[in-house]
């Protein structure tokens, strides 16, 4: 049998779409296709907004939709300041082109929760210049002066005569304006859409399952490959026999890439089979012996030496010595998993003159200049299509490009379409992982309970060494993304040291969601903790009291114990916990209601969360990216852990690479502190405040303190 | 050969019967609404109604899928109860599990019109959402039950 599955012509004549050679159902179109025919009938005024002559509104949206809000919210900025009619704006993802770069990074991306407040001028001023034009255009049909004409919901108006046009019957006359270098932005108080709850635009389609994703692509003739990896990180292929696995039907061929064999079929599943029965032999490089108990004994030994100090003040050793009372603690974390509900997949069509790629990224210009290269076309031949992502959380914006180069090689090789598919195992022990970290750090308390002295070590693998970031992010030794949210500590300390090493192997790493703040939050913000108990203080005052500097954290801690009715009487076996922690621009603090069972067993009830992100563009959205910070926090928290014996991953899937599921999950209670503050970012800082505000809870129910991640059952039980 | 009724069509396909019916509906089918997600039935990603009970489509193979009635996210009407209350309630976030997510709980709201939390963490923990949206979730089931009690129809 050729083919796994032959669809009978009868069924084929009724559904008139499938085909022998292929599957011709759900076919992508190119992104000329797509977009081609609007050019001769619009209003571009600029790469943002493009208006059609039945008054819809097309944004075009530069950053990837991943989860976070932004095929919503950008939009609403946008149509903010052109007046335009909410009801009649469409959303298309942005072709590559440096005209979409991100404002800071120079480069087209998503990440860092960046994209609304680095597009906030930019959009607003886009929105603000289509406006003008299409006033301008209107006052000049009806002979008045623009100055008497308003826009409003998609409509330019004349109130004086009472006319009225709609923004798509001024196209033609827009689109001959000479474009506003100048424009007058809104005012707050005039916002009708910024900061207030929207409505997704991505909801109806993802409800009715026809939102299209990378793995959803299909082109003409497309192929299905899935790569057989080396166990072992660091390792290479040393040889392989494709006999069994070509004897699988619906396989097309085996071929050698960089990174492994890939198993090329018509198919996902004869792919798959294929791959199970390939014989391969792994050079399997320098870390077959390699564990996490040995990685972490190195890490330990580590830390009692000085690092790079990222920052010093005062003299922390001498104020320790000093000391009325010293504190200490060691923490460990381990190696994350990303786990987005999509696994990765490119597609490629790769031609003689050019290449489309379809693909959920969230690094464009990085993924499509390195499939140029691969492939060797120049940046320009390669048409990166974005889709929507099925969850990113940094995984999708790898500094190497890692599965869409790897796509790149299966495409040069095979010279027809085809899609890599990455199976939940291959994600799970794939690598790029958040680092393992283990942090020493140590307090001195003065005769009266002030707290003198912190001194911090960091150990743990640079996400940024050996990337085009390194010379913006590591600065003499020290990665920033390493110690960020332990350097900044804002507690008023007379002196501070906090030092880093940066260890290397070969294991990838990659920020995770939130980053270094992933790590430094639990450890900053549980340490505080116990220095608060230690001097016999209540750890929500004891914070509070040391906040001198930094009053937007203050005020915004006072939210969540008010909330949170900090201090009142809970249920018996039930205790809280409360952390406050800053990243990507914006405060978030949590208070975590927490009990623990006689078998150690951690159950969450309720977490109170505040956040102060500053302005606020959609309110629903930030709620629902505190909850989801929450969630992706508390996972790791209490399950997630990626651990090494011989080499090799110990975790595979979900049944032990485990997260929050539906029984776990708390009531949470989302607030919102009113600002006008510069926006920061939402989708990453709910993350890092959960971890510490649980494990301070689990301490107020069973006086035993959490040090390392997961929380064990073994470190909970009361003593 | 193998006949099945997918969302009312019946197709008879020429097929290994070990093929799980996941590819089957993607691949084969043209059908992506339902997702891979583990490929070992940990994340409900992948949740079709067999004669109207959930099942995980990434474990089922497809000849235990032979005379039967397979209804997908395509399958269910856009004026479902369920679809409405997930839309009413902004659930999805990257929205990839939202298909499985929601064919779970239209399973669960055909057993149990009115559950409680219970209920509904009993049947819908094995629907994993990696970006967190069990409260909305939640809210949401809860919102179609009312729907339903008030004359919606499943």
């Amino acid at each position: 049998m050729n083919w796994i599955i032959n669809i009978s012509r009868r069924d084929f004549l009724k559904t008139g779409a499938l085909i022998g050679g292929g599957l011709m159902l759900g076919v992508f179109p190119r992104y000329d296709e797509a977009s081609g025919e609007a050019a001769a009938t619009t209003f571009a005024p600029n790469a943002f907004i493009r208006i059609g002559t039945d008054d819809t509104v097309t944004i075009i949206v530069n950053k990837s939709e991943m989860g976070q809000g932004v095929y919503t919210s950008l939009p609403m900025v946008v149509a903010e300041e052109l007046e335009a009619d909410w009801s009649k704006i469409r959303i298309e993802p942005a072709p590559v082109d440096p005209v979409y770069n991100h404002t800071i990074w120079g480069l087209q991306g998503t990440g860092g929760s960046t994209s609304t407040w680095t597009t906030w001028d930019q959009l607003r001023k886009a929105g603000a210049a289509a406006r003008v034009m299409l006033i301008q255009a209107a006052a000049e049909i009806w002979g008045v002066d623009p100055l008497t004409c308003k826009a409003e919901n998609g409509f330019v108006i004349h109130p004086e005569t009472k006319r009225q046009l709609s923004y798509g019957k001024l196209t033609e006359k827009a689109a001959q304006m000479s474009v506003p270098q100048d424009v007058l932005l809104k005012k707050p108080e005039e916002y009708k859409l910024i900061g207030k709850p929207a409505k997704r635009l991505d909801t109806p389609s993802k409800v009715m399952g026809k939102a299209v994703f990378g793995i959803d692509v299909k082109v003409p003739d497309m192929l299905t490959a899935v790569v057989a990896r080396c166990p072992v990180f660091g390792g290479k292929l040393k040889s392989f026999s494709d006999k069994k696995a070509k004897a699988v039907a619906g396989v097309k061929s085996v071929v050698q890439i960089p990174t492994g064999v890939a198993v090329v079929a018509d198919n996902f599943w004869s792919a798959k089979l294929g791959r199970d029965v390939l014989e391969t032999v792994w050079d399997e490089g320098p870390l077959p012996g390699f564990n996490t108990k040995k990685q972490r004994s190195d890490y330990a030994a580590l830390a009692k030496k000085p690092g790079a100090a990222a920052r010093k003040e005062g003299d922390a050793e001498a104020a320790l010595t000093k000391a009325k009372k010293q504190i200490s603690a060691e923490y460990e974390v381990p190696y994350l998993a990303h786990a987005p509900m999509e696994p990765l997949n490119a597609v490629i069509d790769f031609r003689e003159d050019g290449c489309d790629i379809w693909t959920g990224t969230q690094f464009q210009t990085v993924d499509r200049n390195s499939a140029a290269e691969v492939l060797g076309l120049k940046p320009e031949q390669v048409k990166l299509h974005t889709t929507f992502l099925g969850g990113g959380f940094g995984r999708r914006a790898n500094p190497h490009s890692d599965f869409v180069t790897e796509a790149a090689h299966v495409a040069k090789t095979v010279k027809e379409p085809v899609r890599v598919m990455w199976t939940r195992e291959d994600d799970i022990m794939g690598g790029y992982y958040r680092p393992m970290w283990y942090d020493r750090i140590a307090a001195g308390l003065d005769e009266n309970g002030n707290l003198t002295a912190w001194k911090h070590t960091i150990v743990g693998q640079s996400i940024i060494a050996g990337t085009a970031f390194e010379k913006m992010l590591v600065k003499e030794g020290v990665d920033e993304t390493s110690v960020e949210g332990a350097k900044d500590i804002p507690y008023d300390i007379p002196n501070i040291l906090v030092d880093l090493h940066s260890p290397k192997y070969p294991i990838t790493v990659q920020w995770w969601r939130s980053v270094g703040h992933s790590h430094t939050a639990f450890v900053v913000e549980t340490f505080i903790d116990e220095v608060a108990r230690t001097a016999g203080k209540d750890p929500y005052e004891f914070r509070r009291s040391l906040l001198s500097k930094d009053p937007r954290r203050k005020v915004l801690l006072e939210l969540v114990a008010q909330k949170a009715g900090w201090g009142s009487p809970l249920p018996k076996g039930r205790g809280r916990g409360i952390a406050v922690h800053k990243s990507f621009g914006s405060y978030v603090a949590q208070v975590a209601e927490v009990s623990v069972n006689k078998d150690g067993e951690v159950r969450v009830h309720k977490v109170v969360c505040a956040v102060d992100c500053g302005r606020t563009v959609n309110p629903d959205t930030i709620e629902a990216q505190m909850e989801s910070g929450i969630v992706f926090g508390l996972s790791a928290a209490l399950f997630g852990e990626i651990t090494f014996k011989k080499g090799r991953v110990e975790q595979n899937n979900f049944h032990n690479y485990k997260l929050v599921r539906m029984k776990h999950m708390p009531v949470v209670e989302v607030h919102i502190m009113p600002s006008e503050e510069k926006s920061g970012g939402v989708g990453e800082p709910g993350v890092p405040p959960i971890a510490p505000a649980v494990a301070n809870a689990i301490f107020s129910v069973t006086g035993r303190r959490i040090r390392r991640l997961p929380i064990r059952a073994e470190d909970v039980r009361s003593v | 050969m193998i006949s099945f009724d997918v969302n009312g069509k019946i197709y008879n396909i020429d097929v290994s019967p070990d093929v799980p019916l996941l590819w089957v509906i993607r691949d084969y089918l043209g059908l992506s609404g339902t997702k891979f997600g583990c490929g070992m039935a940990q994340c409900g990603a992948c949740t079709v109604h067999i004669d109207g009970k959930a099942r995980r489509s990434c474990r089922t193979p497809v000849k235990d899928a032979a005379g039967k009635k397979i209804t997908t996210i395509e399958g269910i009407p856009d004026d479902h109860p369920v679809k409405q209350a997930w839309i009413a309630d902004d659930v999805p976030q990257c929205g990839y599990c939202q298909p499985g997510q929601i064919m779970e709980a239209i399973a669960l709201l055909k057993e149990t019109p009115n559950p409680t939390d219970e209920d509904i963490d009993t049947v819908m923990s094995g629907n994993l959402c990696r970006c967190g949206t069990y409260q909305r979730i939640r809210r949401s089931i809860h919102r179609a039950s009312k729907m339903l009690a008030e004359g919606g129809k499943l």
